[in-house]
């Protein structure tokens, strides 16, 4: 090679990233400085001006530091109410929320499946970005692999989240006692029908449309008028039954909900009946069930209602006892059955 | 929601158990045929709300549970086909076979995929024309106008890539057999209402008379199923047994007339072995003549020559005598220890509509035991 060849440096990639995502995004080299700067980054921002460093970093100040994290990789990546990215924000924003925290910072690991069109994981990064700058978080560092075609779904996101619990509140299955009374702050089943009936092409009359949503502030308002939250929960894989179950079995208590009183809109009733599944254990991605001192209740349902994402709250039951871990069900003929974890996942039925 | 709340109506139901209270002077026991009515009664702790006169114990009625361990054996090696698509009902995945079950085979890499109905494979089948798509078709009279109504799309379309794995069975000729059987202690039924949605009550007529049994056909909610109870203990009482149909609202005496002629054309009465039960003459469905080139057990003959024509089931699952009314789920001794949904040692502990599935679910950890 001469000094006037004109061969480009990064041959032997092609000339132009076309619209597709390529082993040689995740490869480290321009391609990937290139998707960075012009989709992350883009979208994103650099909010700490860390100006691409390895890692962010910040000054902190005093209080507990709330950290989770969690991954993503729902299918179809759209769906009625939210996307793959939305779905990253509000799922890590709501973790923090349940430790009474308030959400500052998340970071995203994305890994994109070779041959994924450049505009859809455009069209999920702007919904993330949209979706923090509602939620009031910055996205601060993240990371990129691209794994070859048919070793992935599109794209998986991990999201990392750090929050600031204001001094004072401890929320924890350990505060749960006899005498709480349990609150859940809407409708059940949306983004779980929402999404099942969307990858399987089933045509449910009306729109059913997922509840996904940031929950930080009604629980910062909660905490605003002085409610002493003893537990916090929000109701994904699983729904509500499972993490009643949880609750019971870490805190050693008894609890007992009221079919009648446990908020499920028509339609997602309509599409469980058919499908043959309970929305006691289908999948929110905006719902929270609250554990709160008798006295704090009904005003803990008000502000609640205050909130578009809680506007359905309602009491669905209490703790009664202490023991055996156990939620049980009254019915809405007035009977009782034991509310049990499932063993798998809820599958639909024959006929 | 309509058709489902006025169904589920609390004074609606307490009025009806007020009154089988008071209708029955003597003890009876009533099976309910269908697994969907057993886990209405479960979920809804119905049992609680009649008197201790009347018994009810759960019938067959769970296409999952009665389909042999051997053709669950070969759809698991048709899935580890690498040309074969398996499509299946999402319940069929968990059962056990002689070795593993479906989900073992998807692990294993076979593609099996969950469909809602027939049809869905059948568009499956058009989109991937270089794979086999081979459809589990289970399920009772309910389910083979679908399937008979796939296959006859499929010949009109000129599919060669479609096939059915054929498992149907009738209810009829089920209820005879337990009728028939030494030690029968079943007095009355209640009928499945969505087999008769299709079928009509016409034929469990003779049934009624030969056998002087009420049979009542009946719907799946709560106040449903207290109003069939309510019809067989009067009958029962009243000393006759004729057939009654409390689910008016979806099932007429000749049923759907549409229906049963799709399925007359494609699949023809055949003996079917009922895991746990055994073999009852004329109890299942098999493709006829003229559709025989969408059976995948000839199709696959060559793939499926070795498969054990039995198929292993655990001896200690007591599958038969629960699904013949003769034993409550947990009664059974390995109920709760060794057979869970996590570890099942037959089908009616992980099926959507197996009895020993209900009671796990709606009973608990406290009453897995008696």
């Amino acid at each position: 090679m001469t000094y006037h060849d004109p061969v480009e440096p990064t041959c032997p990639l092609p000339k132009m990233p076309g619209d597709t995502v390529q082993l040689a995004h995740g490869g480290g080299g321009r391609l990937m400085q290139n998707l960075i700067r012009d989709v992350f980054v883009r979208s994103f921002g650099d909010p700490l001006s860390t100006h691409l460093h390895d890692g962010a970093t910040w000054s902190v100040s005093e209080g507990t530091l709330a950290f989770t994290t969690d991954s993503y990789v729902v299918q179809p990546l759209c769906f009625p109410g939210g996307d793959i990215g939305s779905l990253a924000v509000h799922g890590t924003v709501n973790d923090l929320a349940m430790c009474g925290a308030h959400p500052l910072w998340l970071s995203a690991g994305f890994i994109l499946e070779e041959g994924l069109s450049i505009a859809m994981l455009q069209r999920v990064v702007d919904s993330m970005a949209q979706a923090a700058r509602d939620a009031g978080v910055s996205i601060v560092t993240g990371d990129t692999k691209v794994v070859d075609k048919g070793k992935g779904d599109g794209i998986f996101i991990n999201t990392a989240g750090i929050g600031v619990v204001p001094a004072g509140v401890i929320i924890g299955p350990q505060r749960v006692r006899p005498g709480d009374a349990i609150l859940v702050s809407g409708d059940l089943g949306s983004h779980g029908i929402a999404v099942l009936s969307m990858r399987e092409g089933l045509d449910f009359a009306g729109n059913i449309v997922s509840d996904s949503a940031p929950l930080h502030r009604v629980v910062a308002d909660l905490l605003a008028h002085n409610i002493e939250i003893h537990c916090l929960r929000d109701l994904t894989r699983g729904g509500l039954a499972s993490a009643l179950n949880e609750i019971a079995t870490a805190a050693g208590v008894r609890m007992s909900v009221y079919e009648r009183t446990i908020p499920v809109r028509d339609e997602i009733q309509g599409a469980c009946e058919v499908l043959g599944l309970d929305p006691l254990f289908v999948a929110n991605e905006g719902r929270f069930v609250a554990f709160i001192p008798e006295a704090h209740a009904d005003q803990a349902v008000a502000i609640m209602r205050n909130h578009d994402v809680a506007k359905a709250a309602m009491r669905i039951g209490g703790v009664i006892g202490h023991e055996s871990g156990a939620v049980v069900l009254k019915t809405i003929l007035g009977t009782h059955r034991i509310l049990d974890l499932l063993s798998g996942e809820q599958l639909p039925r024959i006929c | 929601m309509k058709y489902v709340d006025e169904f589920r109506d609390r004074d609606h139901a307490e009025t009806l158990a007020k009154a089988i209270t008071a209708m029955a002077t003597k003890p009876w026991t009533i099976m309910e045929v269908c697994g969907g009515q057993t886990h209405s009664i479960v979920r809804f702790c119905l049992d609680e709300l009649l008197p201790k006169t009347v018994k009810l114990v759960h019938g067959p009625g769970c296409p999952v549970c009665v389909t042999p361990v051997a053709l669950i054996d070969q759809a698991i090696r048709l899935a580890s086909i690498p040309r074969v698509t398996l499509c299946t009902f999402g319940d069929m995945l968990r059962v056990p076979g002689s070795h593993q079950d479906l989900f073992a085979a998807k692990a294993g890499g076979g593609d099996v995929r969950i469909i809602y109905s027939p049809l869905d494979a059948l568009r499956l089948a058009q989109s991937l024309p270089d794979r086999e798509i081979v459809c589990f078709a289970v399920g009772f009279e309910t389910t083979a106008p679908a399937f008979a109504m796939a296959v006859q799309q499929a010949q009109n379309m000129g599919l060669q890539n479609f096939s059915l794995l054929v498992a149907h069975v009738l209810v009829p000729p089920a209820m005879e057999a337990m009728l028939s059987a030494p030690g029968c202690r079943v007095q009355g039924f209640l009928a499945a209402g969505h087999v008769c949605t299709v079928m009509g009550y016409e034929e469990y007529e003779p049934l009624a008379a030969r056998y002087r049994v009420p049979i009542v056909v009946t719907g799946f909610e709560p106040v449903d199923i207290l109003e069939g109870v309510l019809m067989v203990v009067t009958q029962l009482e009243e000393g006759r047994s004729v057939v009654e149909n409390q689910y008016a609202r979806s099932v007429h005496r000749l049923g759907n007339r549409q229906a049963q002629s799709l399925v007359a054309d494609v699949f023809e009465p055949a003996s079917r072995t009922w895991r746990g039960i055994g073999a009852i003459p004329l109890s299942g469905l098999t493709l006829n003549l003229s559709y025989a080139r969408f059976d995948a057990a000839q199709r696959f003959q060559e793939n499926l020559m070795d498969c054990d024509t039995e198929g292993i089931d655990d001896s200690a699952c007591q599958s038969g005598l629960i699904l013949q009314g003769l034993r409550k789920p947990n009664d059974c001794e390995a109920f709760g220890t060794r057979c869970t949904p996590e570890r099942p040692l037959g089908a009616p502990m992980v099926s959507s509509e197996g009895a020993c599935a209900a009671y796990y679910r709606y009973r608990g950890q406290a009453m897995h035991k008696k």
